[in-house]
């Protein structure tokens, strides 16, 4: 490849407020189309806005947690366009004093480490949804849902410092993780919670000066944003072939063919015409409110990973793992609290715990049925030497069935680890007898024998005997 | 003495000693407007029934002994006012069958006293115009002369008081909307400080000028009035939380040694010899009641109307952007795609005055001109308020002329929009500074035409301007004079 592709992201985040940012109507996801909606979403003649304070601690938690610096005189701007999804005629949004600037993320590419620069982050409302169907009762016609009118959203706008479309991906993957750990968004790519546009450009290999961009909008899965990239590195290098120019447009990425095409270009660009708000005052953010975010800021996953690995010893793909969510290294760390064996609660969160869940339907880990509280209990016991480890997995998947206590399970079914070595002995004496053949060729020297005697032993016992204490028989007999 | 000649207070009294019901003054008002409303054309909608609902319900409240300043008033409102149920078209045809779901913060908290609303007041369209030529109900009649118009754009709101059709109403202002029309009808108007009433549920024209505030027969009518609707609403953020206080107690504070200023930028060559005389006349009341008066200057007065004409259409291109027939409203017929029904709707539901002020402030918002235009006069508007700020370092309160001219014939300036600008010379420069002002009647014309005094106050001065005003009230008798009508 001969071009050098250039990329750089804006991601719409929508913040999990529970009220819209201008008005009090609820932002719940799913809803009777407009039935949330009130003379301020709407744009009623008349209807001012009021800003949703908790916007703006969101804003200052992705700021805070990205290393932009915070800007403490907020203007809040309109951008105005007609569109039948945009009420006023103008999106409230921010302009040349967005709330979060100069802000940067580390991601790691096939295991080196690479600053993203992230130019600016902003608060801004949402727009309406146009539906385009036939509905009954109205015919094949366009119809207006203002919902989502409103909803907050932070705008998220990265340097062009993007290389690959793994390095894209890497990114958006880290910011990802970030807005869920920090609680501003549930992080829904298809329910568009977390949008992305990609401004893609090539130059030659080697040089500083970029080429002409094409904006990549509409792509809703990390898969999707990596084939839109893809495609898109392909036409332009095409066009840069045959000696042509790249045309500075927005394209729209189709998921059904995996191309994108043209939507429109520079000279239908819209002249947004920005100006100040008038309806609303300027947002003052004292160091101190600045200062108060921080403090309660979460530890975020980086952090986690390198404690992970440094205090509780954890091997790096086990703390890469359990800090993929927040809600997974909360659970993971409420059951080392109460089971301080880092390794081995690692095991068995990312073992049986993930492969319970996935087979329950991806179910989420907080819904676990098994809550760190039974999964600690369950350890202690296999610990303790009340059951054998391997016991342990299937008093797991009785408590994951019916929420149950690990003891109780365990006293119901009657598998206490048996650990009486005279109990024991018998069933070694009957295994032995009933198998003379095995235990000639075991003393002739055939060692690998032992672990079918082992089997069996276990087997006579229904699982419950001590295996240590089996072996421990075992070799004294057949040694003898 | 006629019921609806009455002022509020007035009209309280009767009310309270029983001699006279709500439902008794609310038929007369609907009478009268019944019988010279047609000459007039100050209201464009009127609501007898709900009218009549509401007098019964503050005739019920008065006699279990709860009345309040405005219980049982019959009162009109400009109709930029949003009124839930009642019909609100802001005098333009894109709103002309346009019936909101809500009330606005001000006539709520009218409705709360028990205030009566006989109907909703011509303007012109959008606020945008000083004759009410504008609107696309027709222009309305000034009382005193029914071939010249009453100002604008509150010319219902301050025609409705001069022909006794309502016993106060409600206006906004945004360059002297206000004040002009109450000039121009013998009446008082009041601009109140930019935050002290709330904008929520008022059609907004320009948002960072336009201020609710009262039209009323006499200065004690609009001190109660605006106490009634003044103070701070979670629900507009620009309204400021500060204490409204109690402008009827402050009334009698007389202005024995109130330092008055005469801007010379105001007292201009070429300013009509009788509103010449009857600001002279005033100025020697003012000192014969021991005020101090004195001579300021307002540097930038001669930038003000062309700041104002870009802020507040720039505002305006902007605000008015939700008209395009999508949720309410006109919406144009027969078009193909998106695009066309935008333009037909707008090209069909807005007046030529409003599609000027639009296009004039897309253009001062468009790129490459941006900061040519806006930005600038935002600058010259920080200089305006400034030169304010200076004055009242040394004065108490402004006195102006409100116009240059006595009401002007209908359609005298229509051709010539530049001169229509200009006749707002004197009220605008309040509106950029975002301080107060009050017009109050100073006498007639040799031809009979009303003449109005401005009263400029210091942001959030409005007891100054109304005790400054009362004292000229209480040595006149300007505005008991009717008109002839």
């Amino acid at each position: 490849m001969k071009y050098q592709v250039v990329i750089g992201l804006e991601v719409h985040t929508q913040l999990t407020t529970n009220t819209k940012i201008f008005c009090g109507c609820s932002t719940k996801f799913g809803s009777e189309p407009n039935s949330q909606t009130c003379p301020v979403c709407l744009g009623f003649p008349g209807a001012l806005p009021v800003l949703n304070r908790q916007v703006v601690e969101y804003a200052i938690r992705a700021g805070l947690a990205t290393n932009c610096s915070i800007t403490q005189r907020n203007v809040f701007a309109r951008k105005n366009y007609f569109y039948p999804d945009l009420p006023k005629g103008y999106q409230i949004s921010q302009f040349d004093l967005p709330i979060c600037q100069h802000g940067h993320l580390d991601i790691e590419v096939e295991g080196e480490t690479k600053r993203i620069g992230i130019t600016r982050i902003h608060m801004e409302e949402d727009a309406g949804k146009l539906v385009h169907a036939d509905i009954q009762g109205v015919g094949d016609d366009s119809c207006v849902d203002l919902n989502r009118a409103c909803t907050p959203l932070l705008e998220i706008v990265s340097e062009p410092d993007m290389r690959s479309p793994d390095e894209a991906i890497a990114y958006l993957k880290k910011l990802h993780q970030i807005v869920m750990y920090l609680g501003i968004c549930d992080g829904n790519l298809e329910e568009g919670s977390f949008r992305c546009d990609a401004n893609v450009s090539l130059m030659p290999v080697g040089s500083t000066v970029f080429g002409t961009r094409a904006e990549l909008k509409n792509i809703n899965s990390f898969k999707f944003i990596k084939q839109a990239i893809e495609y898109e590195i392909e036409r332009q290098a095409e066009i840069l072939d045959d000696g042509g120019k790249v045309i500075q447009e927005t394209r729209l990425f189709d998921p059904n063919t995996g191309t994108t095409r043209s939507m429109r270009g520079k000279e239908e660009a819209h002249d947004y015409r920005y100006f100040p708000d008038p309806d609303l005052v300027p947002v003052l953010i004292p160091d101190q409110w600045i200062e108060d975010v921080r403090s309660e800021l979460p530890e975020l996953p980086e952090a986690k990973r390198a404690r992970y690995v440094a205090e509780l010893g954890l091997p790096e793909y086990d703390a890469e793992v359990l800090v993929s969510s927040r809600e997974l290294a909360q659970y993971y760390e409420e059951t080392v609290a109460l089971f301080p064996q880092a390794k081995i609660v690692s095991n068995w969160v990312m073992g049986e715990v993930a492969r319970a869940l996935n087979e329950d339907n991806n179910r989420s880990i907080t819904d676990c049925p098994v809550t760190p509280a039974l999964l600690a209990d369950l350890l202690k016991l296999m610990e303790k030497g009340t059951i054998s480890g391997k016991i342990a997995k299937t008093v797991f998947d009785e408590m994951y069935k019916t929420g149950k206590a690990p003891e109780k399970i365990v006293e119901e079914k009657g598998l206490v680890q048996v650990s009486d070595t005279g109990a024991i002995e018998a069933m070694v004496d009957e295994v032995l007898n009933a198998n003379p053949g095995q235990v000639e060729q075991y003393r002739g020297g055939k060692e690998t024998v032992f672990g079918f005697f082992v089997g069996q032993v276990m087997r006579a016992s229904k699982g419950k005997a001590n295996p240590a204490v089996v072996n421990e028989l075992l070799l004294k007999k057949l040694k003898a | 003495m006629e019921i609806f000649d009455l002022t509020i207070h007035e009209l309280h009294e009767k009310l309270k000693a029983k001699e006279v019901s709500s439902v008794e003054a609310t038929r007369a008002m609907l009478d009268r407007i019944e019988a010279v409303d047609g000459q007039v054309n100050a209201y464009i909608t009127v609501t007898p029934e709900q009218a009549l609902v509401e007098a019964e319900a503050a005739d019920r409240r008065i006699a279990a002994g709860d009345i309040a300043p405005l219980t049982g008033i019959p009162m009109g409102l400009k109709d930029i006012f949003i009124t839930k149920g009642i019909r609100t078209t802001c005098g333009s045809r894109i709103l002309e069958n346009f019936v909101p779901p809500y009330d606005g913060t001000a006539v709520a908290k009218l409705k709360e006293q028990g205030a009566v609303i006989v109907g909703k007041l011509n303007q012109d369209e959008f606020a945008m115009g000083s004759s009410n030529e504008s609107s696309y109900f027709g222009p309305v009649k000034n009382p005193w002369n029914l071939e010249c118009t009453p100002g604008g754009s509150s010319g219902g709101s301050a025609a409705a008081i001069a022909a006794r059709t309502a016993t106060a109403t409600l206006g906004t202002d945004t360059g002297g909307s206000i004040r002009q029309p109450a000039s121009h009808c013998s009446c008082v108007g009041v601009k109140p400080t930019y935050g002290r009433v709330s904008r929520y549920g008022v059609i907004a024209y320009a948002s960072s000028l336009d201020q609710v505030g009262p039209l009323t027969r006499d200065v004690t009518d609009a001190a109660l009035l605006l106490g009634a609707v003044a103070g701070y609403d979670p629900k507009d953020s620009t309204s400021v939380n500060t204490p409204v206080p109690d402008y009827l107690a402050g009334l009698k504070s007389g202005v024995k040694g109130l330092k008055i200023g005469l801007p010379k930028q105001y007292f201009i060559e070429g300013l009509d010899p009788d509103v010449k005389r009857a600001m002279d006349e005033a100025i020697a009341l003012y000192k014969s009641l021991g005020a101090e008066l004195r001579e300021v200057s307002l540097p930038h007065t001669e930038y003000a109307v062309a700041t104002y004409y870009l802020i507040a259409t720039a505002e305006a291109s902007s605000n008015l952007a939700r008209y395009d027939g999508v949720r309410f409203g006109h919406r144009a017929e027969e078009v193909r795609g998106l695009k066309e029904m935008f333009a037909k709707t707008r090209a069909e539901g807005f007046g030529s005055e409003v599609k000027r002020r639009i296009m004039l402030g897309t253009y001062a918002l468009s790129s490459g001109y941006y900061d040519a235009y806006y930005v600038k006069a935002q600058k010259v508007r920080t200089l305006i308020m400034q030169d304010f700020l200076n004055a009242f370092n040394e004065v108490d309160v402004l006195l102006t002329p409100i116009a240059p001219t006595p009401p002007f014939k209908i359609g005298e300036k229509l051709a010539d929009p530049l001169q229509m600008y200009l006749s707002d010379i004197f009220t605008i420069p309040v509106n950029l500074a975002g301080t107060c002002g009050i017009s109050i009647p100073a006498g007639f014309s040799a031809a009979g035409l009303p003449i109005g005094l401005q009263l400029i106050g210091k942001p959030f001065g409005e007891a100054t301007i109304l005790s400054t005003a009362y004292a000229f009230e209480q040595e006149t008798q300007w505005h008991l004079k009717k008109a002839p009508l």
